[in-house]
Formats: structure tokens, sequence, C-alpha cells
């Protein structure tokens, strides 16, 4: 027996609460909710009297004043005379455009360069590998500013534009292309579209059972590819191309007509995607070379073609691998198209996090909600990453 | 085949038929092995035919590399400019860090190389009594680049270019660190409340990105201090920073700590260690060994991420550049900058993957051991 | 001795046992893993438990140092009562050593270096001293050579000897083997049970879970078998092995021996 015990009994009554197993856990939150609570009560009252001292107060009134400032790029009507609330959702819009097209445009290139990366080509595998830790080692800053800069430096004046077939122009004041006008058939088009993506999954169900039940295979993909792509582009034509591309003209000076891409919104575009996309080809060539050789060898012994050894095998077990890291990828290109900022293009940050705060001064305010809305960005990914992750432990069992 | 037949059980080695051995046959298993592979490799020699050349004329053969300004450089070529890197060279090194101050920066970089000897290589000699020194570099180095103490200060609104970089980055790690191994615990405690403030604190840190919190610092900080302090930007950006990588840190370290088996915490508890020696002694020099690319890997973008700071008006390298693009003489040379900038970090950078990759292949090799 | 020391005293009684377990109980959420577990061990008395797999006799043994906490009932060990304090687990957890089934030893420490960490750190013995006494104890569980190795650098019976002599360092009087060999190449468990059968004879209290039923007759004073949660039969060995009372004991011991 040590020391300890043998003064046992002496032991006054602190010590013998602090050497309670349940008590101790107890007085150790008290202290760390004590002094965390006394933190942000410290804050929020030095807050408050440096906020009385130059008579501000806290509203949000400032939200449903005119903003008068103008916003190049939006997808909603706006003018200077709309309120800063509007221009919060016109930054809102704008950061979602931004980040569901870098998605997209991210995911297509980041799985090429990951299948690149495993070609047994020595050539295209060592291209797509430079090409990887160039983008990966550059601050996505740069790669950015330096595609807005050689946009708006490298490309001409709208009078000598680079001209796309007479249809789309590139000029340093953005991408001129020709902007669709949808006649009433054309609806008919998207209806059989829409159609073909529920055929589709009924037949995927359908085949599936008749193949558990007779053993029969139909070439599902190609069916699929047909009743969702092929029909609604036939009908297309049938229906006499029922859609009216209105193609920009020079004008002046500039393009009238069509739609334009302003060079921001490109640069911070294909910027931030070609950035994610390295990494997700890191992410994809890793996911697939942890499926160890044994299970294709295993599955190839069994008689599978190559195909279907990607397909039953591989790509299931990969892409419980790849998704996680995926989103969170995703979830870094929503929070990287932030740097928006540097190039004006006019996001969340720029719009209500930059003009609206300086007009106005109401820093805490607009602040808080920049903060709360990427929050929620967040707090989404996330939450549809946990949903994945748990389904697929279900799976697993 | 051979001809020759041997007694059972002494077949000599014999060398491969020549077609498996040789460039030719390393032709034709990597590049043209089959039509598919055909069409890569060719894909691919155009692709860098049309790549390489113009590249090469830009960076060397149509540059020009010195000349007083801009239309100098045109007059002698059409290429990089690079007679405007090399002029301001010393500005994208030590921002307006004051001419007869810099041998403080200089000394600083060399004890920096000091201090990262025994935390890189486990082989160093005197590791002990270095990792110590590596412990106290941060706080050396911030005296002799602020001053103060028999040292003449500077502002630090004088900081800039490389420097600075590297003033936010060791800075970013050196702290970041602690905050995030306190973190991680906490966010494997079983006390409610610490839990509780640790998993939202790093999932707010994770959840908004680096910017607005750079605004945060910028524009409202200042409420949230006592009335009448002002803090220094450099400072609050430098907390921010800190805070910033903690979050991921912990996540990295959180990683670490789920690897170790439950049974080395059960070891130490049923000898008798308490919470903190078993975590001392047992699980986080397990925990951090296999963090340590992770850890690696967080600093790369954290580095990565100092770049930012030129939102809020700091001049790291590429605002210097930026700046000094606004100088009439050297308009228009953005990518000159830009390139420029984008080599130091690329170089940087890619050392430090390098490195994170070494140590994954050796932690590799140690388990197997 | 300082067990009259104790307010949390147990009856005078308990001066003979090393070991008291009364009216125990332990749940797992709604999981009743032990139910009214009653033991006592004498000091010196060597204990086997056995049972099939989910029985709760690893459970059981982990209770004695608190590595599991118990719901209901008393564990008294060595005249200190397991509750809530602090201290008392702490005073506990010194005394009583244990040795596991992964053998737990910590990998990025030599064999040297695990042995001494609790004399050093808990004890706050100097470390030339901890040497020494490291030293003494590999040399009993015959590895002195391998002391500057890491654990990654030995067999599986040479880390289990390892953390014996780990356990052995803290001078425990009391001894608890969870499984120690069922994680072992069948060529190793004799060289870990022959440490185990030397020890047995120098009068430390030991108790072991194990299905070496050879180990059992050698050694044991007592066999106790438990399945589902429950002590079902106990005795010495010659008799639990030759006539046991109860049904499951003779299904369990059909099981294991004809195998």
């Amino acid at each position: 027996m040590n020391e300890a015990i043998a003064s046992q009994p002496q032991r006054n009554i602190v010590s013998r609460l602090w050497n309670d197993k349940e008590t101790r856990s107890v007085i150790i939150q008290i202290i760390a909710f004590a002094a965390i609570f006394a933190f942000f009560f410290f804050m929020v009252r030095n807050a408050i009297s440096n906020l009385e001292s130059i008579g501000k107060d806290i509203s949000l009134d400032f939200l449903s004043q005119p903003s008068s400032y103008d916003i190049s790029q939006s997808l909603i009507e706006y003018s200077s005379r709309s309120t800063h609330f509007r221009a919060m959702i016109v930054g809102i819009l704008n950061t979602l455009l931004v980040a569901v097209f870098g998605v997209i445009l991210a995911t297509l290139v980041g799985f090429l360069l990951g299948v690149l990366r495993l070609s047994k080509n020595w050539l295209t595998n060592k291209l797509a590998y430079v090409y990887i830790e160039y983008v990966r080692n550059v601050p996505v800053l740069l790669h950015i500013l330096l595609l807005h800069g050689i946009i708006v430096h490298a490309l001409p004046l709208p009078k000598n534009a680079i001209n796309l077939g007479d249809t789309a122009f590139l000029t340093n004041r953005g991408f001129f292309i020709p902007s669709p006008s949808f006649e009433p058939l054309f609806w008919v088009v998207a209806g059989l579209f829409v159609a073909g993506i529920f055929f589709s999954i009924w037949f995927s169900r359908y085949a599936h059972k008749v193949q558990d039940a007779t053993g029969r295979h139909y070439p599902v993909f190609w069916i699929n590819l047909g009743a969702i792509i092929g029909i609604p582009v036939l009908a297309y034509f049938i229906l006499g191309s029922p859609i009216i591309w209105e193609i920009p003209e020079l004008k002046g000076f500039n393009y009238r007509g069509g739609m334009v891409v302003r060079p921001e919104f490109v640069a911070l575009w294909i910027a931030l995607s070609l950035y994610t996309a390295a990494f997700i080809g890191e992410i994809v060539r890793a996911g697939i070379s942890a499926i160890s050789w044994g299970q294709s060898e295993a599955a190839a012994a069994l008689g599978l073609s190559r195909g279907r050894i990607l397909n039953l095998v591989v790509i299931p077990q990969a892409l419980r691998i790849i998704i996680p890291p995926l989103t969170s990828q995703y979830l870094n290109l929503t929070k990287n198209s932030s740097l928006a900022i540097a190039i004006g293009y006019m996001d969340i940050v720029a719009t209500i996090g930059g003009v609206t705060l300086n007009q106005t001064g109401r820093e805490m305010e607009s602040m808080t909600i920049v903060l709360l809305l990427y929050l929620t960005f967040s707090l989404l990914i996330s939450s549809f990453m946990n949903w994945y992750n748990k389904r697929i432990k279900l799976v697993e069992r | 085949m051979t001809e020759k037949n041997y007694i059972p059980g002494e077949h000599p080695d014999l060398p491969p038929p020549s077609n498996m051995i040789g460039p030719v046959a390393w032709i034709r298993d990597n590049l043209l092995s089959s039509p598919a592979n055909i069409i890569m490799t060719i894909l691919s020699v155009w692709f860098l035919y049309i790549v390489i050349p113009p590249t090469l004329n830009w960076f060397f053969l149509d540059a020009a590399f010195t000349g007083e300004d801009r239309n100098a450089c045109r007059a002698v070529a059409d290429g990089a400019c690079w007679a405007f890197i090399g002029e301001r060279f010393k500005l994208f090194t030590y921002g307006f860090y004051p001419e007869e101050h810099r041998w403080r920066v200089n000394l600083s970089f060399i004890l920096l190389i000091v201090a990262l000897i025994p935390v890189l290589f486990d082989k160093a000699p005197f590791r002990s009594l270095g990792l110590k020194f590596s412990i106290a570099f941060p706080f050396i180095a911030g005296w002799l680049l602020v001053g103060g103490l028999g040292l003449e200060p500077v502002p630090t609104s004088q900081f800039g270019g490389f420097m600075l970089t590297l003033v936010i980055g060791i800075t970013g790690i050196a702290f970041s660190l602690p905050i995030g191994i306190l973190l991680a615990l906490g966010r494997q405690s079983n006390l409610p409340i610490i839990k509780v403030f640790c998993v939202s604190f790093i999932e707010f840190i994770r959840g908004v990105p680096l910017i607005t919190l750079l605004f945060v610092a910028s524009t409202m900080l200042s409420y949230f201090l006592p009335p009448g302090t002002n803090f220094d930007l450099l400072l609050r950006v430098l907390i921010m920073v800190v805070l910033f990588s903690s979050g991921y840190m912990a996540e990295v370290i959180r990683g670490g700590l789920q690897a170790i088996p439950k049974g080395q915490i059960e070891a130490a508890d049923s000898m008798g260690l308490k919470y903190w020696q078993s975590m001392r002694l047992i699980v986080l020099p397990q925990a951090l060994k296999i963090s340590i690319p992770g850890i690696v890997n967080t600093f790369i973008g954290l580095y990565k991420d100092t770049t930012l700071v030129i939102i809020i008006g700091l001049l790291d390298p590429l605002g210097i550049g930026r700046a000094s693009l606004s100088d009439t003489k050297w308009t228009g040379l953005s990518t000159e900058v830009y390139i420029f900038v984008a080599i130091f970090f690329f170089v940087s950078c890619f050392g430090m993957s390098r490195y994170s990759l070494y140590l994954e292949n050796k932690l590799e090799t140690g388990h197997k051991r | 001795m300082t067990e009259n020391a104790q307010s949390t005293q147990a009856t005078a009684s308990s001066e003979n046992y090393a070991v008291i377990i009364r009216d125990m109980h332990k749940w797992y959420g709604e999981f009743h893993v032990l139910k009214d577990v009653n033991l006592n061990v004498t000091k010196g008395e060597k204990i086997v438990i056995c049972g099939p797999s989910g029985s709760g006799k690893s459970t059981m043994i982990r209770c004695i140092n608190a590595l599991e906490e118990h719901q209901q009932g008393d564990i008294i060990v060595d005249g200190t009562e397991l509750t809530n304090d602090l201290k008392n687990i702490d005073a506990v957890r010194s005394e009583v050593g244990m040795v596991f089934q992964h053998f737990n030893l910590f990998p990025h420490l030599t064999v040297m270096e695990n042995c001494t960490l609790a004399p050093i750190w808990v004890r706050k013995t100097p470390k030339a001293e901890a040497d020494s006494l490291a030293m003494e104890y590999l040399e009993r569980v015959k590895i002195p050579d391998q002391a500057n190795k890491y654990p990654g650098q030995l067999s599986g019976g040479q880390q289990q000897r390892v953390a014996i002599a780990r356990s052995l360092c803290m001078r425990p009087r009391i001894m608890l083997f969870d499984e120690p060999t069922s994680a072992l190449d069948p060529e190793m468990i004799k060289e870990v049970l022959d440490v185990m059968i030397e020890l047995a004879s120098e009068g430390i209290t030991m108790l072991c879970v194990t299905h070496e039923m050879g180990f059992a007759k050698t050694v044991a004073d007592r066999v106790i078998f438990m399945d589902g949660g429950e002590i079902i039969e106990e005795n010495i060995p010659d008799e639990f092995f030759d006539n046991p009372q109860h049904d499951r004991t003779k299904l369990f011991l059909s099981q294991i021996l004809n195998h």
C-alpha cells in the first residue's frame, strides 16, 4: 500500500471530491464551461460597449435599403436600386453557380486524370502526373489570378474577337455565346428526356428482375442510353429543331444579343475546377489502386470479362473509398470559390461581405451572415456524407 | 529453348530471351502494347509538341533578362520579361523590411534551417537538444524580426515578400500543432461539455473559408477587444491562421488517435498510469507518428493559403508582385509575376510533399517489420 | 500494511483474502453480462477461470482492476474497495498486474522501456534502479538478450513473456491473465506457460482465464467455470475434470477436450 492511501482519513473534503471519478468529471466540466462562458461574456461585453461608444446598434434593417452598386453578372433581375438583401441573394446564387459548374467540370477532369494516372501508357501516365503535381503545389489563388490575367490580357478586344464558327466569340470582355429561346414544341423533347430517365430507372429494375428469374441479360446500358439521349435527340430533329438560338452580333464596340459569360466567372470556374480536379485525380487513383490485385484476379479466375470485373467488383469497392474524400473536395471547391473577390466576381463574400459591408459599415451583421451561409453549405454537404457513410456501413453488414 | 540437357537440380540461371529486355522491349511494353496504347502515345506526343516549344520560347528563348522597363524588354524579345523580376527580387524576398536590419531576416532563416534538421530527420545528431531549440525557435525568430529587448523595433507593416510567407506559415504550424492536439484529445474525451466545445469549434473552423475568417480579423475582431486596445493587423491575421489550421490539424491527429488500439490504453491503465501520463507516454507518441504525413499535408495547405492575406492588404510575394504591376514602368507583366511566384510555391510545396511521401513509405515498412 | 487505515474498509475477515467479489452485477447497456458473481480468492491462491466465449470470464477479471466498471455489488482487492474514488483505483492498479491476450506491448518503446515505464512514472523509481529491476525480471522470463529490441522484432511468445515481465516490474501481489496464450502459435504456448508455472510456485495470487487444461491441472488450486455471466461451478482441479456436476460443465469439457 502506498502513502496516499495511508493518509486517506486526513484528506479534506476538496481532495475527496476531486478524487471521486464522477465529481471530478463534473468539476472539470464546470470549470471548462465557466472559462468558455467568461471568455464569450468578455467579448460580448466589449462588443456592446464598443458599439455604444461609436453609436452603433445591431440591426438587419440595412438589408432592406437600396444597395446602390452594380453587379455585372446576375442570375436574377438586379439593379443598383435593388436592396442589399437582393444583392446578397445574387451573391449566393453566383457562389452556387460557380460551385455547381465547378463540381461538374472538376469531377469530369478529375476522373479522367485518375484514369490516365492508372494508364499503362508510360507517357500519358507521366503527363497526368506532372499536371497533378504542378496544379496541387501552387496556391489556388495564383491559378485564379493567372488565368484571369491571361483572359484579360491575352484575349482580343471585341472587334478582333476569336470567332468560333460565327456562333461564339471569345473576347477579353467575356465569352459571347448564343442564347436559346424555347418554342412550345421543345417541351415535348424535354418531356421525352425526363420520361427517358424514369424509363431507364424502371427498366434497370425490370432487367434485374428478369435476370434473377430467368438468367437472361438485356443490354441495359445501350437501351437506357437510347431512351435518355437517343429518343429525345431524334424527336428534336423530327419536330424541326424547336430551339431558336440568338446569335451575338458585333454592334459598335461590343457584342449584343446572345449570352455573355464574364471573364471573372470563366477564370474562377476553370481555375477552381482544374485545381480541384488534380486532387480528385489523386483520390480516384488511390481509390482504384487500393482495391487489391487479388480482387481483380479472383474475378478474372471466375471467368468474368474485363468490363464486368470493373463494373461488379472494382468500381463498387473503389467508390466506397473515393466518395467520402470526394465530397470533402466538393466542399473545398465551394469554400475556395470565396476567392472570387480577388478578381471581382460577385459571390457571397464580395457582395454582402464586401461592398455591402463597406457601404453600410455593418461589419458584425454582414460577417455573421456570411459565416452562417458557409456553415449551412458545409453542414448540408457533410450531412450528405454522413448519410452516405451510414448507408455503406449497412451494406457491409 | 536451349539444346543442352542439364542434370536435374543443376539447371543454371539463364538470361531471359533478348526480346524481353532492352529499350526496344521497354518502348513496346510501355508505349505501343495495344492499338489504344498507340493512340494514347500519339496523342501525348502531339500534346507535348504543341505545348513545349511555345512554353520554352516564352520562358527562355524569347525572354528578356535585362532591361530598364517593359518597353526595353519588348524591344528585345516577345516572351517573358524577367528583368522586372530581377529588379524587384529584394522586394520579393524581404518586402519593405528596412535595408539595414535585413541581417535579422537572414539570421532567422539560417536558424530556421538549424531548427528544422532535428524535426525532419530522426537520426540527426544531438536530436533531443535540437528539438528543444526547435520549440524555442518561433519565439527567438519573433524577437529577431519584430525587435524590442535591445533590438530596434521594426513595424510589422514593413514585413512582406517570401519572408512574410514563412512567418505566417511557421507561426501557423508551430502553434496550431499543440492546439490541434488538445482539440483532438478534447474531441475524444468522455466529458460532454469539453467534447461539445471541441467538436463545434472544429466543425465551425472547417465549415467556413479562411478568407471569411481573415475578414473577421480585419473588420470585426477589434469590436471584441477591450476599448482602446489596438491590435496589430499581422498579429490578428496570425491568430486567425493559427485557429484555422488548428481545426484541420485536430482532425488529422484524431485520425492518428483512432488508429491506436484500445489495448494500448488498457495496458497503460492497468499499470496505473494517469490520463495525461498515458497520453503523453503511450498514445501521443504513436498517434503523432502516424499523423505526420497528414500534418505535413495540412501544412502544405496552410502554406499555400498564406497567399490569401493579399486580399486584406498584406504584402506577401503575390501582393508585392501585384503592387509592382501598378508601376507604369512595368505594367501588364502580370503573367511573369504570377509564374515567378508559382515557381516559388511549387518548389517548396513539391519538396514538402516528397518529404511526406518518404515518411509514409518509411511508416509502411516500419509496420511490416 | 495500511489496510486498517482505510475509510472504505472491508470487514476484518478480508485480511486473508486477496480479492473479494460480492453480489457483483454488470451490464453493457441493456445486456446483463455478469449476474450475481461471488468469489473469494485467498492470498496466494491460483485460480483458473474457463468457460465458452461470451460467458463473461474476461469481463469479470477486467473488473478486478477497474478496466471495466461494475454497477452493483462490491469488489475488494487487497483490502481496498473499488469505488468511484480514483485514488483507490490507482492503488489497486499498481498492486495488480495484468497480462492481455494481445500482449498490448507499446510498439514505440523498447522491451526495456516497456518494463521500466510504470516503475519510473507510477512508483517514481530512479531510472538505474528501474533498469536493474527490469533486467532481473527479463532474466526470469528468459529473454534478457532482447532488452534493447522493439516489440515488433520479437515472436509472439517472446512478446507475451515481455508483457509478463512488464507487469512483474510493478511487484504486484495479484496477477490477472486474460487468455494469455490464445493469440499464440502452438509452438510458442509452452514457453509462456512455463514462465507462468514458475511464477505460480512463488506465492503470488493468480487469476487466469485460459483454456489450457494441462496448466489448470498442474497449477490451479481451484477451477471456476462460467457461462452466461454466472459462475456455474467451482472445484479443485481433479474433481472438476473427473467429476463435473453441472450439465453445461460436462458439455463444455467434452467440447474442449475432444477437439
